[in-house]
């Protein structure tokens, strides 16, 4: 019967299902070697499953803004973005009492980097500078030489490019970059000369700073209180630093700290020219064509571009030092660019000596903005998992049961036939296994309750893809076709309503991905996940796996056993004589 | 083979089939019925947060050799009906987490736990958490789902077109509705887990109308070419043809979340399991039912207000009445019209109900039937053409 046409029908709309397996079985091989090479032979587990660190942080009132509820909720919120970056990390953060925040951290996590990301208050500004001096305090009797101001000039034009370690330097993204380093190269060089520049040189020249017509950096004075401040201080005592920046505000005057090529030097800086806020999205690079090494870039939303052009051109026609800004982060001076020229674009890109984890680290920090308070760090402990084990034990059972229940209901009913849907299910389960492990590495992604259960729930949408095609082989048969054109023809009209209803699902996953954060995030990329390993499979497992068996006598002749049996399908009369009959020889009536 | 092999078959051929379409009625009315059920629920029980969503208090006991499940065990009775979690800390104490729970109810609970853990009372640590579920995640969780929907009617209303984009929706908001009403009424605690639940739903019951409707569309596609069928008869096939895949899928989908449910429900008592399990059992179950009793007799209905198919109808009506009168039975005609043209039915459930019929009908293909007779969808098929031209 089916016999006579084999291989006619096969090819075509069949393609070559032997390369489909050997890609699939490729990605099999390629993905479990790839949990053997790194290690990751089990997914990560959430904190509900497998426990993890648990860190309590208490705020402390942070540039004038008081611990209260709304503060510590936002606090909240931006940690938790912090920590759960593409929300597949489950980590929990919540308020405990008035002013504490509790982070628990699924097990497997770098605690200590952590630990930093969450505890970075990351407040950003750009201010001005006005005045930059070496980081040991003035001397009491350090008598005003006016050298502050007009030493660096010099310099700094005649080396601009000599120096080969410019190690804290932020370059305008743009174009200014050799002015930038050159100059803070030259302002290093010039504090390095004159040990005892005194920070009060500026303030005689700032009446005769050139008028900058109402702007807001037009007031370079510095007042005698911020002055006394920054004489005293003593950049390289981190005791000092941390105290001197602990009340600075950003419409105010302040002195901070920042290091120059690895020596502290202090900064007198102007009021906040751009809040951090502004920034919309920040990510780590290596800077390989200026040689900064590790680098943070930053775009700035519209209204923070806007006022980077203006602020940089407006810098850019004032004297030294006042044509630099700073980039002030938590009080600490990252950088102070000089600047040649307003500076369009919205980009600006934070240098200094990162490496790669610190600039990632910054950058993740600065994307998910500021905190509105700053935390200590009280206590890190580990906690066990919320679930005990007996529960867990319990759900496991019970889940193997749910999956014995479902290969005993498709073999009962699909026979042979389950053999394909079985080993189907098998590679997609090993795939999801495998990437899972693997991205547990690779983005934190974490396992926890609900996303085992969305696990299950994907067995049955997977399964439904072959469920889908099995029936439409089985319509074709029952209308008489022999077995390879029941695929051939099956396939077509499976495939297109596996993609629709399978792309509702991915559109889901995407939009769901985008816009959300938190766990909800993270059940989006499960989703996405299970939806396009879902089509994988059937593309290139199930249908070749099909198509290949058709050929088998045991299939294509409809064994008792195959769960392709007409006759068991309700076709009472032997299937086919031909597939190509006329109409009026079928009736038998 | 299994007997559902052989209704397949029957349901294939349309010589079984269920009027899903014709007695909606009834299945619009038990919906409503369910769904203001689960909106009374709602309204009366509400919906008890969990520690998540609305904070609580906090207990920490000093060092202890107690496992987890044994603190468990000894406090289930101090929370005042309010869910429990226990962790264990690294230093060896025990943190309690309580839901839903006021500063007086929480010192009431200290002391209980402190109780029941033999524990002097103030030893251990009592206070107030906040919500590890912030706002600001079921706000921007709310954005995507709007944005998703939004979405989605418009591709469902360009795949398909926007009838089923509503039914679809429609479908949707029932079998949502239903599983948070089903919560309401059992009182489990919302947790995170819950929502998601609710997430994998909503994909699963989207999902689940779209293999149908993608059935429905198929069938119903040269429907203005023939007069022998309304698009309810139609719609009504495709949803009989489709029937033996929706109750193997939703078998396979429903074993395992019920596995979970029941047996780990039976191992654990009301544990955490459950309410994930219950949320996706409901709202599984209800996916399914949905796309067949709702959302494709929706589709009919909203189909049948159209001219072209009002003037089908009738044209169907006026046919089918023309055959009465010549001693034909339509209905018996729609039963075996879904049969190919060469088949002849020998099934005794059919002989009996179709005897009359099958001889006639038969005649009439062997005689050349004209294709436009021929039920829609199926009406150009031949035999003939090579695989893989059709669509």
């Amino acid at each position: 019967m089916a016999a006579a046409k084999k291989g006619r029908r096969s090819s075509g709309s069949q393609g070559y299902p032997g390369r489909a397996l050997a890609v699939i079985l490729i990605a099999l091989v390629a993905l479990t070697g790839g949990i053997f090479i790194s290690g990751q032979k089990t997914p990560r587990l959430g904190i509900d499953l497998a426990g993890g660190v648990s860190i309590t942080l208490q705020a402390k009132a942070n540039q004038g803004n008081a611990v209260n509820k709304a503060n510590m909720n936002t606090a909240v919120d931006i940690i938790n973005r912090r920590v759960n970056g593409l929300g597949v990390s489950e980590a929990e953060v919540q308020t405990q009492g008035s002013k504490n925040i509790i982070v628990n951290i699924p097990k497997g996590t770098n605690a200590d980097q952590a630990e930093k990301q969450v505890g970075t208050t990351a407040q950003l500004y750009f201010r001005q500078v006005l005045a930059e001096v070496d980081g040991k305090p003035a001397k009491p009797a350090a008598t005003p030489t006016p050298s502050g101001t007009t030493t660096p000039k010099p310099t700094g034009s005649a080396t601009p490019k000599s120096t080969a370690t410019p190690k804290s330097t932020a370059t305008p993204s743009k174009s200014a970059t050799p002015q930038g380093r050159a100059v803070t190269d030259a302002l290093k060089s010039s504090t390095g000369k004159a040990p005892t520049p005194s920070p009060t040189a500026p303030t005689p020249a700032a009446p005769t700073t050139p008028a900058t017509g109402g702007t807001p950096t037009a007031d370079t004075s510095i007042p005698a209180a911020l002055q006394a401040k920054a004489d005293k201080l003593d950049c390289t005592n981190a005791n000092q630093r941390a105290e001197a920046v602990a009340n600075n505000k950003a419409n105010e005057k302040v002195v901070a700290c920042g290091q120059v090529n690895g020596a502290w030097a202090k900064y007198l800086l102007g009021p906040s020219l751009i809040d951090g806020k502004r920034v919309s999205s920040a990510n780590a690079a290596f800077d390989t064509q200026q040689g900064n090494g590790w680098v943070v870039n930053l775009s700035f939303d519209s209204a923070g571009a806007k006022q980077f052009t203006s602020v940089t051109g407006n810098l850019a026609s004032q004297q030294t030092p006042y044509n630099q800004f700073a980039i002030d982060l938590d009080g600490d001076v990252q950088s102070a660019p000089r600047v040649s020229s307003a500076l369009t674009g919205g980009s600006a890109q934070i240098s200094g000596s990162f490496t790669q984890q610190s600039a990632e680290d910054l950058a993740n920090v600065l994307k998910y903005g500021s905190l509105p308070l700053a935390f200590d760090i009280q206590d890190k402990t580990t906690v066990s998992a919320a679930l005990g084990g007996e529960q867990l034990r319990g759900g496991l059972i019970a889940g193997a049961v749910g999956l014995a229940l479902v290969v005993l209901y498709l073999v009962a009913y699909y026979r042979g036939l389950s053999l394909v849907a079985l080993a189907s299910l098998m590679v997609s389960a090993v795939l999801t296994y495998t990437l899972m492990c693997l991205l547990g590495s690779a983005i934190g992604f974490a396992l926890n309750l609900p996303a085992v259960c969305g696990a299950i729930v994907a067995i049955g949408i997977t399964a439904d893809s072959f469920i889908v095609f099995f029936e439409r082989i089985r319509d074709e048969l029952r209308e008489g076709r022999s077995l390879q054109p029941a695929v051939a023809r099956g396939w077509p009209r499976a495939r297109r309503t596996i993609l629709v209803s399978d792309f509702v699902s991915f559109l889901a996953a995407a939009v769901l991905f985008v816009v959300s954060v938190g766990k909800v995030q993270g059940f989006a990329f499960t989703l996405g996940l299970t939806t396009l390993l879902d089509v994988a499979v059937v593309f290139l497992f199930t249908k070749p796996l099909m198509t290949i068996l058709a050929r088998r006598p045991f299939f294509a002749q409809g064994h008792k056993w195959s769960g392709l049996n007409p006759e068991s399908l309700g076709v009472r009369r032997a299937p086919l004589r031909s597939v190509r009959r006329k109409p009026s020889e079928t009736k038998e009536a | 083979m299994s007997k559902l092999g052989t209704l397949g078959h029957k349901l294939h051929r349309g010589e079984v089939s269920y009027d899903f379409v014709g007695k909606r009625k009834i299945w619009y009315g038990i919906s409503i019925l369910i769904t203001i059920t689960a909106i009374i629920g709602l309204a009366v029980n509400g919906l008890k947060e969990g520690i998540e969503f609305s904070g609580g208090a906090v207990f920490t006991t000093p060092k202890t050799s107690l496992s987890v499940s044994d603190v468990q065990n000894k406090i289930s009775g101090d929370t005042a009906g309010h869910d429990a979690t226990v962790q264990k800390l690294g230093t060896g104490s025990v943190r309690i987490q309580v839901s839903g729970i006021s500063t007086d109810a929480s010192k009431e609970a200290q002391t209980k736990i402190a109780q029941s853990l033999n524990m002097p009372k103030d030893k251990v640590d009592a206070e107030i958490v906040g919500p590890s579920w912030g706002k600001e995640i079921s706000q921007k969780a709310l954005e995507g789902l709007v944005i998703f929907l939004v979405l989605v009617v418009i591709y469902l209303a360009i795949a398909f077109e926007w009838r089923m984009a509503v039914a679809a929706l429609v479908a949707l908001l029932h079998d949502l509705t239903i599983t948070t009403g089903v919560y309401a009424l059992v009182g489990f605690e919302v947790t995170p887990g819950t929502v998601i639940g609710l997430l994998t739903i909503l994909g699963y019951s989207l999902y689940d109308t779209v293999v149908v409707f993608d059935g429905l569309k198929e069938a119903s596609k040269d429907i203005t070419k023939q007069n022998k069928f309304t698009f309810s008869d139609v719609a009504n096939r495709s949803l009989n043809s489709t029937l033996v895949r929706s109750i193997n899928t939703t078998v396979v989908a429903l074993l395992p979340v019920a596995a979970l449910l029941f047996i780990g429900g039976g191992i654990l008592g009301a544990g955490m399991l459950n309410d994930i399990a219950l949320a996706l059992f409901v709202g599984l179950t209800a996916g399914a039912y949905s796309s067949i009793f709702i959302a494709t007799p929706i589709v009919a209905d909203l189909k049948e207000r159209e001219p072209q198919l009002k003037s089908l109808r009738k044209r169907v009506l006026a046919k089918r009445a023309s055959d009465a009168a010549k001693g034909d039975d339509p209905r018996a005609t729609e039963a075996a019209g879904d049969e190919r043209d060469r088949e002849v039915p020998d099934d005794e459930d059919a002989a009996t109900a179709t005897a009359g019929v099958v001889g006639q009908r038969s005649q009439g293909t062997a005689a050349g039937r004209p294709a436009r007779n021929q039920p829609p969808g199926r009406g150009n098929r031949s035999r003939n053409r090579p695989s893989g031209k059709r669509r």
